[in-house]
Parts: C-alpha cells; sequence; structure tokens
C-alpha cells in the first residue's frame, strides 16, 4: 500500500506545550500534531494527508509520565507509551483495566513508541477512508462501507450516521469506564473534558473522531480516584493477537458489596463511533446478585438495537458474550 | 561502453564479478557498502531522494537537516530530511543495510532497531525525533573482534533463519528483551517477538534460539561471577 516516501513537510519540535499551541494555531490547517507517528506517519506514506507543517511533541518533557495527583487519583501524560502505561505499578494497582487494554495494543514495537494520547486520537480505520477515497468521512458524499458489496465485516453495530466506521482504540473503553478526565490545552486556554464526551460520532462532526478543536492538543489525562481499586475485566477479540484492531473489545469496572453489584460502568468498542458506553447493561445489573443469570441479562440488554450492516453480524453475539463474560468474571 | 562514458562522472573501480568467490579484491558488497559510505549517489539512492529534495531546503524555522546521530556508539554526522523515517537513513544515508525494509508501515517487524534500549519500528520513526538517543542496529552486536553477539549465535545454532530477511529484526527484538529480562519464560519470549512477522513461519525456531541465547548468557554470567 505504501506508494512513495513520504511527501516533503517542515518539522518543528517545540519543547513546550504553549509553543505547540502557539505554532498549531499559527499553521491553522496545515499543520499536523505528532505523537508516536504510528498512525500520522501511514497518512504521509500514502499522501493522503500533506500536512505542509508537522509540530513533533515528542520533545515535551510535560506531556511524560505517570504521577499521582493531589485528589489521590493518577494523572497520565498524553505522550506516555502505552508500553510505560501497561508496566506501571501505580496503574497495574489502581486502575488495572487500563494496564490490560494498553497490554492489548498493536504489537510491542509499537506499544514503545505509541502514547495514549495518540492512541485515543488515532483516526478512523475503515480501510474505505484509509484508502483515499472521497467518502463522507473525507468531505466528500458516500459510503462504501454501507452498500450490499461494501466488506463492512469491521464496521459498526449503533450510531451509523452515513458513516459507519468504529472507535478503532483499546485503551478508550477502559478510560470511559473508568470516568477520566482529558486534559485539553488550546488558544482559548485549558479544559478538561470527561472521556465519554471526548469521543464524537458522525452525527456531531462526521469528520474527525475527538472533539479537539484545531490547534488543541491533548496533554494529560487524569483518572478520578472513584474508581481506584474497583474489580476490573478487559477483553479484546481480533482476528491476530497481534496488530490487530478490535472486532469488539469490552471493558468494565464495578463494586460489589455481599453478592451484589453495587456499582458498575462498562464500554465497548469496536461497535460504534465512540466508545459505546453500555448504560442500559449498568442499569439492569445495578443492585443484582453477580451471578449467571444477571450476567445473562446482561449479555441480552447490551445488544438491544443493534443494527448490523451486511458482513457484521457476528458482532451481536460476540458483544453479547463479551458483556455475560465481563458481568461473570469482573 | 567506455566510448560513450561522460569523463566527468565520478569513476568507480569494476566490481569483479569474475574473481570467484575466494577473491579478497572487491566483493560486490564490499563495493556498495563502499560507495554508500563515501556519499556518492548510488541511482537508486538518488531516485528515493530526488523527488523529496527539491522543497525542504531553506525551511524557515524547522529542524536543521544536518545532524549527529548516535549509532552504534560512533557519532555520524548525516544530512536528513525532515520527513525521512530512521531506516531510510540508517538504509540509504549511513549504509547500515542490515536493517531491513519489509512493510514499510509498522505492520511487520523487519526494519526493528533498539533507540536507547527499547526495540522500535525504524520505519514508524522520523529520525530527527531520535536525535540525540543511542541507537543500535544489527551490525552494531558485534564485539571488539568481530565475534557474534550471543542472540546472533543462538540464532545460527539453532537454525532459526529461513529465508532470514526478517532475522536483523527479530535479533534486535531478541536483544531487547533480553536486555530487560535475562531470563523470560518461553511465555514471555513469544510475547516479547511477537511484533516480527517471519513469512517462512519459522517461530518455534527463533523461540527456541532466544531461549537458548538467554541460557547462554545466564551461563556466561555464572562465569563471571566464579572467576
Amino acid at each position: 500500500m505504501s506508494r512513495d516516501m513520504m511527501g516533503a513537510f517542515e518539522l518543528y519540535q517545540p519543547d513546550s506545550v504553549d509553543g505547540a499551541v502557539a505554532l498549531l494555531q499559527k499553521f491553522g490547517e496545515d499543520g499536523w500534531a505528532l505523537a508516536g507517528g504510528n498512525d500520522s506517519l501511514d497518512w504521509f506514506k500514502d499522501r493522503i494527508k500533506r500536512p505542509k507543517y508537522v509540530v513533533d511533541l515528542g520533545g515535551i518533557a510535560a506531556l511524560k509520565g505517570i504521577r499521582e495527583s493531589a485528589d489521590g487519583g493518577v494523572e497520565i501524560g498524553a505522550l506516555t507509551t502505552l508500553t510505560e502505561i501497561e508496566r506501571s505499578e501505580l496503574i497495574m494497582g489502581r486502575y488495572k483495566v487500563l494496564a490490560d487494554a494498553a497490554r492489548r495494543v498493536a504489537s510491542p514495537q509499537i506499544r514503545n513508541t505509541g502514547t495514549i494520547g495518540g492512541n485515543v486520537c488515532q483516526d478512523a480505520r475503515c480501510w474505505y477512508y484509509r484508502y483515499g477515497v472521497n467518502c463522507y468521512r473525507a468531505g466528500g458524499n458516500r459510503c462504501y462501507a454501507d452498500t450490499p458489496e461494501g466488506q463492512n465485516r469491521e464496521h459498526c453495530l449503533f450510531g451509523a450516521d452515513r458513516c459507519v466506521a468504529v472507535s478503532p482504540s483499546d485503551t478508550a473503553p477502559a478510560l470511559v469506564v473508568l470516568d477520566a478526565k482529558m486534559l485539553v490545552v488550546g488558544p482559548k486556554g485549558q479544559r478538561e473534558v470527561p472521556a465519554e464526551q471526548f469521543f464524537i460520532g458522525p452525527n456531531v462532526d462526521i469528520t474527525r473522531m475527538t472533539s479537539l478543536e484545531d490547534g488543541e492538543v491533548l496533554t494529560a489525562i487524569r483518572l478520578p480516584m472513584d474508581w481506584s481499586g474497583a474489580r476490573f475485566y478487559f477483553e479484546k477479540v481480533a482476528d491476530r493477537n497481534t496488530w490487530d484492531f478490535p472486532l469488539v473489545n469490552i471493558a468494565a469496572a464495578m463494586t460489589v458489596s455481599g453478592d451484589k453489584i453495587e456499582k458498575i460502568r462498562i464500554a465497548a468498542g469496536a461497535v460504534q463511533c465512540v466508545p459505546r458506553r453500555l448504560t442500559a447493561v449498568e442499569a439492569v445489573v445495578t443492585g443484582q446478585p453477580k451471578n449467571a443469570d444477571t450476567a445473562t441479562l446482561a449479555g441480552q440488554s447490551a445488544v438491544r438495537g443493534a443494527t448490523p450492516l451486511n458482513f457484521n453480524h457476528f458482532k451481536i453475539p460476540l458483544l453479547q458474550n463479551l458483556v455475560t463474560r465481563a458481568i461473570r468474571d469482573a | 561502453m567506455a566510448d560513450d562514458r561522460d569523463d566527468d562522472r565520478p569513476q568507480f573501480p569494476e566490481p569483479r564479478y569474475d574473481a570467484g568467490p575466494l577473491s579478497k579484491a572487491t566483493s560486490r558488497r564490499t563495493f556498495i557498502k563502499g560507495v554508500i559510505a563515501s556519499g556518492a549517489a548510488v541511482s537508486s539512492v538518488g531516485y528515493l531522494f530526488t523527488a523529496a529534495c527539491s522543497r525542504s531546503t531553506g525551511s524557515v524555522g524547522g529542524v536543521e537537516r544536518m545532524l549527529v546521530l548516535n549509532v552504534n556508539g560512533q557519532m555520524r554526522p548525516v544530512d536528513v530530511l525532515p520527513q525521512e523515517t530512521l531506516a531510510m537513513t540508517l538504509r540509504y544515508r549511513l549504509g547500515l543495510t542490515g536493517t531491513k525494509l519489509g512493510c514499510d508501515r509498522g505492520e511487520c517487524g523487519a526494519c526493528t532497531v533498539l533507540i536507547g534500549d527499547v526495540a522500535s519500528y525504524s520505519c514508524s520513526t522520523l529520525t530527527h525525533a531520535v536525535r540525540n538517543r543511542a541507537i543500535t542496529t544489527i551490525e552494531g552486536l558485534e564485539g571488539p573482534n568481530g565475534e557474534l553477539h550471543v542472540v546472533q549465535q543462538a540464532m545460527i545454532d539453532e537454525l532459526g533463519p529461513q529465508c532470514g530477511f526478517c532475522t536483523p529484526g527479530q535479533i534486535m527484538s531478541a536483544v531487547a528483551l533480553l536486555k530487560a529480562n535475562p531470563k523470560p519464560t518461553r511465555e514471555e519470549a513469544r510475547h516479547a517477538m511477537s511484533g516480527n512477522l517471519c513469512r517462512c513461519g519459522a517461530y518455534d525456531h527463533y523461540l527456541n534460539a532466544v531461549m537458548r541465547a538467554a541460557d547462554a548468557g545466564d551461563r556466561l554470567s555464572e562465569t563471571r561471577a566464579a572467576v
């Protein structure tokens, strides 16, 4: 697929967030923020995205590292690598679901350079879109995946709106169940966005997958202490164990008192354009005994309203089973 | 051929393909390496870079193209385009062709090198992003007297490679693993090597080699402790 080496661009390596924001604001649509490069460089090699100016965030020390925050939660710099997250004792001890999710991303080498910020900000993996066709997401006026012949095995079950691409991230559902707050810095200053609202579907803006505006940079992810040390579950199903994006993944956090599920958050990836928080499941199982019957019921309620495409019917029982297991085994 | 030759063109010694395998004069390999190292333009290298060179000169405020790269313990001055990947720099600027380019998009692992002590895909890394880092390629593994690295020797002993194209990448992944975890379980080794494809399917042989290298490294440190 690689057509040539990358087209020319000017490379900037600021050493502060403010510097990066100023550059990105100056360059506007011609600019591009680069983290680990595992997604960006593919776009450049295919010459489908051709920024004139690339701002490499890798030299900004403030964006790296995992630290305890004052309120007892944990703050993760956006440029922290996935390897650092999967090996962090702090994350393993308190938010294991995120470490487990990070460990299932791509391959060891990609996790060594790939960042948590890049993993949640990566673009849609629909292969028609990636091929460079002029689809809705690319600014055109048709979808190539949602047609009778379209190869849409990897595409969505929920929330289709012209585009049927899915959220490809493994860490995103984990961040949603942990109720993470995304710290965003831009020309207008700093704002904090709950993970659930950070990701946006085609009904909000069909050409992007996050609520980041032009010139804004995701700087850190804050994990509140609400779910610290809860019971967790993460599972990813993909065609291959390495490299592959999820067909469906599931993340859950719950607290159990006695035999009853007290509190729960559960979210699935790769079934919708955003990580899908399964509120119906949460409502069904809260206050119920944590047993096989509840788990079965949870699975059934997870897939209500699913609208499969031609080739992705299999995702319905897959999602159902994963939810059942999450409730049963968390 | 000699008649229409332009005298201004650089004159290279003719490679002696007819001299037989034992010839010490100029093997094809040393000839090509020499040309690349001397900075002369091999035609394919020129082809790769001409298209991109034209626009990016004199970029205002962006990175300096000239940089000094720490490769295999040597400081190598090199002219690097802003959009150049580490794999391109290593292979086509520095002549370190042991690093292979398979897919050029982080999906095969043939280009794996160490950045610091960490295995990374050099095809998916901008050279400018690793300006101040220590880079180790397969060429940097040999000892001071040319002896093979313990992982390389283990690969030979276990008949690890078949066609050999993915081997440099496999070895670099194994070296990174053993630096971080000198006594891995077979399962840990399998996990660490999972970012390297082998189209021959020699995965189990490679795994055997990694486990043998771990054992050998272990024995080595025991001997040292005993002395």
